[in-house]
């Protein structure tokens, strides 16, 4: 076995290894918080008889090992059970808040890309000059400024007052490109910037430090233009943190950016979790929690094999 | 040094094409953006009414839960046999003409003509015998009601007859109960499914038809107008009268953050907010493009709920002591804080309703701390803390449990408030010894008779939170259901009153208003006890 494959093996064992954990953890928390979803589904005016029978229907009354065997078994064929409220598979509700949640975070990070890159690695080459101070300010600001404030000035701005972009809601791609975007650029702009200010951070370090050191001295002796010296050299070699910091923030904008969701009403994935934590559903806890950790398990595996191409020093 | 000047510039040059490329891939982005979204609508353009409703559309069974999201749901898409006019009366909806046999034991109803549910199929009897009968399985009013029923006949399909062991003063209030659960009517294969079980099929005969395929959860709710819908030819009126609809479709536009909902409105992305909070009446009172209107002009009321089985409320003079310091106009000005948006109110019942009555209620109308504090002391109570449940994420509520700690701490009591959220209330309410307050707001069309108020009941085990148990209210109470005029009833209500609060079965602590905020392009509200979306016009 190659050293690559031993270290993929590895790597997919350690991630069924951490799965079954969450698995089997966050099946004994939501059983063990003592909230009772009957109580909240039977509503307001309902009996103690009625919720009691609104368990039962539920399969709560069943002892907590005979609750997970069901469910884990079904976990094996796939199947996540039905959500405790609405009459939908736990894999339906979560198939369509997935374009929204997908659609903002990759809108996202390409915008922060796009700008935090080059304004970062002019930082980093401008060191300590006027640029570099004032993308500090900047970076700065978009790390204090909080999500919802910037979010609401912008739809006070851009919508309420120039009456640009729609305030709130999410239109599928099917539903075409143009009103995807224009329901899309508001939030992402919002999100993208702390983002931006993140990315533009390590970007400037790693590419300051980077033309420090001697291949940098060695490229600009051999008379290569100063452009070529920092995207070539300084910029590539400056990749690994970039790219660690890049992967991060996806999987955090993955697993639910719920603040903006919500001011903008977007029906992602955040809102979804936090509607089921609510809820006490926990059966769509439980799927969104698995799913979750097998996103973060899944980025950071190819965040480690995107180092192979990128640093050929690097091997596992 | 000239190298680096020259590379800078050939750097620099080099951004420039790519800022202009970058600048030139944005704007065509931004093009496509700015430019207005392709109208999909062509030559006839459909009537859409977007309304942000008071929560999201979870259940759609309206027997299964008491959620009020779910009873509106129940309103657009099914009918009733008798519905509540805004004056309280009962009134025909479904029903053509009823007639009563002299020992007021036989009731025999004949449905109108013509009525056919969403799948095309006639509604008859036997549609309705199955439906009532599975939601007097589980409606406060229905239970109560189907133990005085000795059964049900179809005489043919469209006449039912309802044959009673003894005569029953509510049967037309409890068809036409207004307030969750209503006895909706739907299909027999529907209605066959048990109690136990949610149904899945949407299939009724109201005026909209449930769009099941565009339902997204967390996102939208779509009905569709049904075109087959006969209404009445009388005024509409609460739950009563011709239902009438005048778009062509209702969608409702789940926004969760309060703001959020206000900035589209304004913005006319959306038509209607359902319920607004109060923080956002000043910001929708002061755009020219909205209008407050108040479908439910009669409002709601706010409750407070001792729990009997646990100490010290399990002693009634230490309830009666906590119920000598709460005071009315703290609770509305602290959690309402709007003039005109709420008023006391010194009865168990809405003061603007039939059954209104202020007998009994001197602890409540005329509250005194030094009165609490010598009950309090006579009482023995011993120091227990009293745990008040406070709901931090149900802004309707959220204040009235922070007044009742500082007036029951001012009375002598020890008070420990427990924040947490709606959900965990809900749940926690449900265990005997872990609470002693909590408070609420109800609807007047659930509260407005003994029988549908809920907690009024005193049935212990089978009472509402707080298992009030108490054999002489529950004697009126079944004395009330069995009462054949208004005048012995009137007379029973404030009975029940008086014992309630004697015993203090639940503390009223006033009522308010909340309004509907909604673009001034819609007109034709109809008054009553809840937001019902027929009848309403968008120009």
């Amino acid at each position: 076995m190659t050293p690559i494959w031993r270290f993929l093996v590895q790597r997919v064992v350690s991630a069924i290894t951490v799965l079954l954990v969450v698995v089997v953890m966050v099946f004994l928390l939501m059983r063990l918080t003592l909230d009772d979803p009957a109580a909240i589904i039977a509503g307001d005016s309902a009996t103690t008889e009625q919720i009691q029978q609104v368990r039962e229907s539920l399969g709560l009354s069943r002892p907590i090992v005979v609750q997970f065997g069901i469910w884990f078994g079904g976990l094996l064929h796939g199947d996540l059970g039905e959500s405790f409220f609405y009459k939908k598979t736990v894999v339906q509700l979560i198939a369509q808040r997935l374009e929204p949640t997908l659609a903002l975070a990759l809108c996202t990070i390409v915008m922060a890309v796009m700008v935090a890159v080059p304004l970062g690695a002019i930082a980093g080459w401008r060191h300590g000059g006027w640029l570099d101070r004032m993308l500090m300010g900047f970076s700065t600001l978009g790390f204090s400024i909080p999500v919802f404030v910037l979010g609401y000035l912008l739809i006070w701005l851009v919508s309420l007052k120039l009456g640009w972009l729609p305030v709130q809601g999410y239109a599928r791609l099917a539903d075409g490109f143009s009103p995807f975007i224009r329901r899309l650029i508001l939030p992402s702009v919002t999100l993208s910037l702390i983002y931006t200010a993140l990315i533009a951070r390590v970007t400037r370090a790693a590419v300051s430090e980077a033309l420090t050191e001697d291949f940098v001295r060695t490229a600009r002796a051999k008379g290569l233009p100063e452009w070529r010296v920092v995207i070539h050299h300084a910029l590539a070699n400056a990749a690994v943190p970039i790219v660690t910091v890049i992967g991060i923030g996806l999987t955090l904008l993955l697993s639910g950016v719920v603040v903006t969701e919500r001011v903008f009403s977007i029906p992602g994935l955040g809102q979804l979790t936090v509607e089921a934590v609510l809820n006490r559903d926990f059966r769509v806890i439980q799927a969104v929690i698995l799913l979750f950790s097998m996103t973060y398990v899944l980025v950071n595996l190819l965040i480690d094999l995107t180092y192979l191409v990128l640093d050929p020093r690097i091997r596992y | 040094m000239e190298r680096r000047r020259v590379d800078f510039r050939e750097a620099t040059g080099r951004l420039r094409l790519c800022v202009r490329t970058t600048l030139a891939f944005t704007g065509l982005v931004a093009l496509c953006a700015c430019r207005p979204a392709p109208q999909s609508a062509p030559a006839h353009a459909d009537k859409v009414l977007r309304m942000v409703p008071q929560s999201d559309l979870e259940i759609l069974d309206p027997v299964w839960t008491t959620a009020l999201i779910t009873q509106d749901h129940g309103y657009m898409i099914y009918d009733t046999l008798f519905g509540m006019d805004a004056s309280g009366r009962v009134s025909p909806q479904m029903v053509e003409t009823w007639d009563v046999s002299a020992d007021k034991k036989i009731w025999t109803f004949t449905l109108r003509d013509g009525l056919e549910f969403h799948d095309g199929l006639p509604v008859t009897s036997d549609d309705v015998i199955a439906s009532l009968q599975r939601w007097g399985q589980r409606d406060t009013m229905g239970r109560k009601l189907m133990s005085f029923v000795e059964g049900w006949e179809a005489v043919n399909a469209r006449t039912f007859r309802l044959t009673l062991k003894e005569p029953y003063g509510l049967v037309l209030e409890s068809f036409g109960k207004p307030g969750s659960n209503v006895p909706f009517i739907m299909p027999r294969r529907v209605a066959a499914t048990p109690v136990s079980k949610q149904i899945d099929d949407t299939t009724g005969s109201g005026p909209f038809v449930f769009s099941k395929d565009q339902w997204r959860p967390g996102e939208k709710v779509v009905y569709l107008r049904n075109a087959k819908y006969r209404p009445r030819a009388e005024p509409a009126s609460g739950t009563s009268g011709g239902k009438t609809v005048k778009v062509d479709r209702v969608e409702w536009v789940v926004i969760k953050d309060a703001q959020t909902a206000v900035n589209a409105l304004a913005a006319g992305e959306v038509d209607l907010i359902e319920m607004p909070a109060y923080e956002q009446y000043p910001a929708l009172e002061s755009n020219a493009g909205i209008q407050m209107v108040e479908p439910n002009p009669i409002g709601a009321q706010f409750s407070l709920h001792f729990n009997h089985l646990a100490p010290p409320f399990n002693k009634e003079t230490v309830r009666q002591a906590a119920m000598a310091a709460l005071n009315q106009p703290a609770f509305l000005q602290t959690q309402v804080g709007i003039p005109g948006r709420y008023r006391t109110c010194f009865s168990v019942y809405p003061c603007s309703t039939p059954y209104f009555t202020t007998t009994g209620m001197d602890f409540i109308a005329r509250p005194d701390v030094n009165r609490a504090r010598q009950l309090l002391g006579e009482s023995g109570y011993d120091g227990t803390p009293v745990v008040i449940m406070q709901p931090t994420d149900l802004a309707i509520i959220a204040k009235l449990p922070v007044v009742a700690a500082q007036l029951l701490r001012d009375a002598g009591f020890k008070v420990d408030m427990q924040s947490m959220d709606w959900q965990t209330l809900v749940s926690r309410r449900a265990k005997k010894d872990a609470w002693n307050i909590f408070l609420t707001g109800a609807g007047a069309e659930q509260v407005e008779n003994p029988i549908s108020n809920n907690m009024l009941s005193a049935a212990c085990d089978k009472a509402f939170w707080g298992w009030a148990c108490d054999a002489k209210l529950e004697t009126l109470r079944d004395a009330f259901a069995r009462a054949g005029d208004d005048q012995a009833r009137k007379a029973l209500a404030e009975q029940i009153q008086a014992r309630a609060m004697e015993i203090g079965a639940l503390v009223p602590l006033g009522e308010y208003v909340r309004g509907t905020a909604a673009r001034r392009t819609v007109t034709g509200f109809v008054t009553g006890y809840f937001l019902v979306l027929w009848n309403l016009e968008k120009q």
